[in-house]
């Protein structure tokens, strides 16, 4: 989230789209319901089902899964017409003026540089021109037909109403009401805000419809300011925290990247990170990279990290391939490539695309650990359980340990909320039988690989040697200790050079924030962004102080909020040019002739003179990208692109299958469905009665909605005989599973491009373990086929066949 | 935003009422308290409600109840109705606005409305099973009860069930227990949007007043407070959309009203009760009453149907003199 749950009550209107807050995030809607009650806020939900936030929604439109972008660019196309745009904000804040190489382009749905065999392309076209000066060339008058402005207005000219209608299938009348709506929040004094997750995130173009959406809230002014903002909300209480603290292949902690094998050496590392300023005057904060990067390796090595050896930049791994994303790895241990996996707090039986290609992948594995307080269906996945998982347990020889972990609520530590929030948490029960703490089992494992390598030796043992364990009990470091690594200390005494008696840090405490790293090895920090959690006055994470001056929504002094307890992103960007917030009634930082004050910490340095400082910081240019060169593998601005599994063809490329940019594995193409063969368009979902395969352990979550069934409208109902309560069975290319049908009103069919589509819902909870009756999952259908940027699974869209099994049982 | 109930003090008070307050008391003659307590309500708003079930689970956890896994019948309500564990239940119902042409999904959450005139307690025949205090709280007193189903009957929203392992019957308590230690319902406390809040009446009636203004404004023109004159108001009330159709509600009654046949079955049972020491005609309905922790057979609806019709059709047989001590005649007789 840019913003935070409870900022959410300062919105004049809540746009839900590509999620579900109210089955899905029930407790964070309660501030949805507080804009509704106190601000008179609008509610619209753009979705294919009629969904448990459309029913207290002050308008509900249709989509067809998979065609947001159509959806969104038509909005901007209609703002951009009905000249309802922000404009002090856009051309002050935004890369509309900025002007793009001659050579850049988009035709029949490609951008310039597409190379079909390798499903990539060349990006070097996707740029800005650069002045004589170094800096980019911009047009204030946004007349130049180069600049961000035209580009994008010609882009998205194609995304008429009635366009829009023939791919989303949304009726010409509601899309221009929901256009309307969104449209008036370009005035200073009305804000929008963005709710979306797993809606949006699991499709093969899922960052391009969150850049779709903040393209639309750009224009409108909307980011930084209070009631704004782009809001993911994370599906479990800390994954937001596991992006932070970098549990992905291609991170480290902070959003810090691993190098490539390309990048053998430290200065080639950083060469490539230089994040020089694009624009005069600008901040261009990943300036500061070498001090959070060395900070990190300090936090990592300590003492074995050290100029001479380039803060042991050898020991860390280098990436032969972009990522070993979870498709990635499945794909190598299908091709039998893996001999042990590690399954921490993960069920990838269910959570993984293709069930039958996972379980295939599994039981190729030499040995599968499984650490996870519940027993899941992965520990499992050897065991026959009839229709539920039907295999051979004699031909699987993988072995499987299992480590049974405390859950959450029977340890300490801090969860990281959507909202950035780090919130500290104390036991709430005592772990049964043999659970521990995964902080044990880690340690446990270190210690022994050490002992090991210590022993026998080994290929490169020096990261696991040198690891810097400094805990009290070596053998179970605290929630505590671990939390002051991330926040960082101070190695050695730093002196003020201006008077070398004088110590600004002193050796061995912790540091106030990140703007106290430095590159020099003086200071450890395990991630960059965290730091300021756990500082000298003592657990940031654990205050519980719910003062909220002038009730802005920011209760700045309860837990803490990376980066430096700020709790709004941009927030400069909440005034104007001059400083003077846009809406006085919701004013939340403002330049108060010497330095920046307000609510919040803000997001720019205090004493950055307004209208020469842009609020964009992160960015070289300070601010932000409607247009973002080549930073995204699949085209600087959004396009359409129907999912791999369609019921209809691409009306604006017919020749395009998808994402063009997507990675695909040979195998799974092959696996891509047709619509002659599957005529209908599935999508997958959670319940606001369970939490994804958690709580069907619980009885009383069980009781709330036992047994897995699917959705299914009228008219496909009785097109097929199906009643409320039949048996049906729904394949796809993939995989099969028998479900009990709900026959709903609030899934109608669309049309498309001419085409009657009919919407199946599939949703996400059953299994084999647990409480709840025995069931399936979407996973047994859905494709094989990532995000082209990050790789998220495209869960939701894709085809499937039906019929009818049997009638109700009476 | 209704501000929540503050946590009441850890440290163990008296109870807020008690005994003492009762105002009516099943089969039983109370004596009125001289002071009576500020009625207490449980507003619960269908505009606000996302229908997530917090409320059903939160039920199922304070009462410590347990009902069983059940199937998927096709439809989003599990259990599939109020059960004697499931003292409330979220109802879903799909309308079409013919003026709109708009789909609402209206969502309710169903259980006992705590009626100020409660047609369980009238038809109750055993002594103190149902009682009624002062701030309007309705409950059910197992130990009193005699699993007759009567209450069902009395019933004008069909709320009450009979457990078929303790064959006494179920409803929502308003949690009393919770509120005789000063916190609202646990329902109320779980609701994630605060679509159910609790407090004084005249405090619900004007928060209600509040919300229905807001959906005016959005256009529900006849959005309203639920609060049936019918049974003279009730201590659980909706706010609805459409107060002028609450039936689209899942079938809430329009215009509640105890039935007819309470009052006069009641005298029913009386005479009933009075006339099993000799009348052999009536053995069977007595047994019914006062011998079986069972439900009305169909058996024994008709033979009171048929005391009824006697009745009703001149009262030829009756009891002998005045009302013996209303209920607890039935227990005394008990086998």
């Amino acid at each position: 989230m840019t913003n935070s749950w409870t900022d959410i009550k300062n919105t004049d209107l809540v746009v839900i789209m590509g999620g579900n807050a109210a089955e899905a995030h029930p407790c964070g809607f309660k501030w949805v319901t507080e804009a509704k009650a106190n601000r008179g806020a609008r509610l619209i939900v753009v979705d294919p089902r009629f969904t448990r936030s459309a029913s207290v929604a002050d308008f509900y439109a249709p989509i067809r899964q998979g065609t947001d972008i159509a959806f969104l660019l038509g909005v901007i196309r209609y703002c951009m017409e009905h000249d309802r745009i922000q404009w002090e904000y856009v051309k002050a804040f935004t890369n509309a003026s900025y002007l793009v190489k001659e050579g850049f382009g988009y035709h029949d749905g490609l951008f310039t540089g597409y190379d079909e065999e390798k499903r990539d392309y060349d990006r070097s076209s996707w740029d800005y021109q650069i002045g004589d000066d170094g800096y980019v060339m911009v047009d204030d008058t946004l007349q130049n037909p180069r600049c961000v402005w035209n580009l994008l207005k010609e882009h998205v000219a194609v995304y008429t109403p009635e366009m829009v209608e023939r791919i989303c299938g949304t009726p010409k009348d509601k899309f221009l009401k929901v256009a309307e709506m969104i449209s008036e929040c370009s005035s200073p004094q009305k804000t929008m805000t963005s709710m979306y997750a797993l809606g949006w995130t699991q499709h093969s173009k899922g960052s391009q419809n969150i850049r779709a959406m903040a393209m639309l809230q750009l224009l409108l002014g909307n980011i930084g300011v209070r009631g704004g903002g782009m809001n993911a909300l994370r599906g479990h209480s800390n994954i937001q925290g596991l992006t932070d603290i970098g549990l992905m292949s291609n991170l480290i902690p902070g959003y810090l990247t691993i190098p490539t094998e390309r990048e053998a050496s430290f200065d080639t590392y950083m060469s490539t990170r230089g994040f020089k300023p694009l624009r005069p005057d600008q901040m261009s904060y990943w300036q500061n990279y070498r001090k959070f990067f060395v900070s990190f390796q300090k936090a990592m090595w300590n003492t074995a990290a050290t100029p001479e050896n380039a803060f042991a930049y050898d020991w860390l791994p280098k990436l032969d391939v972009p990522a070993y994303d979870v498709l990635r790895i499945f794909e190598l241990m299908h091709e039998g490539k893996v001999n042990g996996y590690i399954c921490q707090g993960f069920n990838p039986l269910l959570s993984a695309p293709n069930r039958g290609k996972i379980t295939e992948a599994l039981s190729k594995l030499k040995y599968l650990v499984v650490m996870d307080p519940l027993q899941t269906e992965t520990a499992r996945f050897w065991q026959n359980h009839g229709a539920y998982n039907d295999v051979d347990s004699a031909a699987i020889n993988t072995e499987v340990i299992e480590l049974p972990t405390t859950c959450f609520a029977e340890d300490e530590g801090s969860l990281t909320n959507s909202g950035r929030w780090l919130q500290w948490h104390w036991p709430g029960g005592t772990p049964p039988g043999e659970a521990r703490p995964d902080n044990w089992i880690m340690a446990q494992l270190h210690l022994r690989l050490k002992r090991l390598y210590r022993e026998e030796g080994g290929p490169v043992p020096e990261p696991i040697l040198n690891l810097d364990w400094r805990y009290k009990n070596p053998d179970e470091p605290t929630s505590e200790e671990l939390a002051k690594e991330l926040n960082g200390w101070v190695v050695s005494d730093v002196v003020d050079p201006a008077d070398p008696t004088k110590v600004t840090l002193a050796k061995g405490k912790q540091v106030a924030s990140f703007a106290a790293l430095r590159d020099d090895g003086s200071t450890a920090c395990g991630c960059w962004i965290y730091s300021g959690c756990f500082t000298e006055a003592g657990n940031q994470m654990a205050r519980r102080d719910t003062s909220d001056p002038d009730d802005t929504g920011t209760f700045p002094k309860w837990s803490w909020s990376w980066p430096v307890n700020r709790r709004i992103l941009y927030n400069r960007a909440s005034a104007d040019l001059s400083g003077k917030p846009w809406d006085e009634s919701r004013k939340l930082l403002w330049w108060d002739g010497a330095k920046w004050t307000g609510y919040d910490v803000p997001d720019i340095a205090p004493t950055a003179k307004p209208g020469v400082v842009m609020p964009f910081i992160m960015n070289p240019e300070g601010t932000a990208r409607l247009f973002t060169r080549g930073m995204m593998r699949d085209g600087p601005f959004p396009a359409h692109y129907e999912p791999f599994e369609s019921p209809v063809a691409n009306v604006i490329a017919p020749r395009v299958r998808g994402n063009p940019a997507a990675r695909v594995f040979k195998a799974d193409m092959a696996q891509f469905g047709d619509s002659a063969e599957f005529p209908y368009a599935a999508t997958s979902y959670r319940l606001t009665e369970h939490f994804h395969f958690w709580t069907k352990h619980v009885q009383v979550n069980a009781v709330l909605q036992p047994e897995f069934f699917v959705e299914i409208g009228e008219a496909l109902a009785n097109e097929k005989g199906i009643k409320p309560g039949s048996t049906v069975r729904v394949w796809s290319k993939r995989g099969s599973v028998t479900a009990k049908a709900v026959v709903t009103k609030r899934i109608k069919p669309l049309v498309c491009d001419g085409k009657t589509v009919h919407v199946i819902g599939v949703p996400l909870h059953w299994g084999f373990m647990g409480a709840a009756r025995k069931g399936f999952g979407p996973n047994s259908l859905t494709p094989f086929v990532g995000d082209a940027n990050i790789e998220t699974p495209e869960f939701k869209a894709f085809l499937v066949n039906m019929e009818l099994v049997s009638g109700p049982v009476a | 935003m209704f501000p929540p109930l503050p946590n009441p003090s850890t440290r163990p008070g008296p109870p807020r009422f008690g005994e003492q307050d009762l105002i009516r008391r099943s089969a039983s003659e109370v004596t009125p308290p001289a002071v009576r307590q500020t009625a207490v309500a449980k507003l619960i708003d269908t505009s606000k409600c996302i229908g997530c079930k917090a409320c059903q689970s939160a039920c199922l956890e304070w009462n410590d109840l347990r009902d069983e896994v059940g199937v998927n019948t096709g439809v989003y309500e599990n259990p599939h109705d109020l059960t004697p564990a499931s003292l409330t239940l979220m109802r879903f119902s799909e309308w079409e606005n013919p003026e709109t042409l708009n789909l609402e999904w209206l969502i309710r959450k169903d259980g006992c409305m705590h009626c100020e005139d409660p047609g369980c307690l009238k038809a109750c025949p055993a002594p103190g099973a149902i009682v009624q205090y002062s701030n309007g709280i309705v409950d059910f007193v197992h130990e009193n009860c005699i699993g007759c189903g009567y209450c069902i009957k009395g019933c004008p929203f069909n709320i009450p069930r009979i457990s078929k392992t303790d064959h006494t019957a179920y409803k929502c308590t308003l949690c009393s227990d919770r509120v005789a230690v000063g916190q609202g319902p646990a329902c109320a406390k779980a609701c994630p949007t605060q679509a159910i809040v609790f407090g004084t009446k005249d405090e619900m009636k004007q928060h209600a007043a509040g919300r229905i203004a807001d959906l005016k404004s959005r256009g529900y023109d006849q959005a309203g407070l639920y609060d049936p004159p019918g049974v003279g108001g009730t201590h659980v009330m909706y706010v609805l959309h459409h107060a002028d159709k609450p039936e689209i509600y899942s079938g809430l009654a329009k215009d509640p009203k105890i039935s007819p046949l309470v009052d006069i079955w009641k005298g029913v049972s009386r005479w009933a009760g009075f006339a099993a020491v000799g009348a052999v005609a009536a053995i069977s309905v007595v047994h019914s009453v006062v011998a079986g922790r069972s439900r009305v057979s169909r058996a024994d609806e008709e033979n009171a149907e048929q005391l009824v019709d006697r009745e009703l059709a001149g009262r030829s047989v009756g009891p002998p003199r005045g009302s013996p001590g209303d209920g607890d005649g039935s227990r005394e007789h008990a086998p």
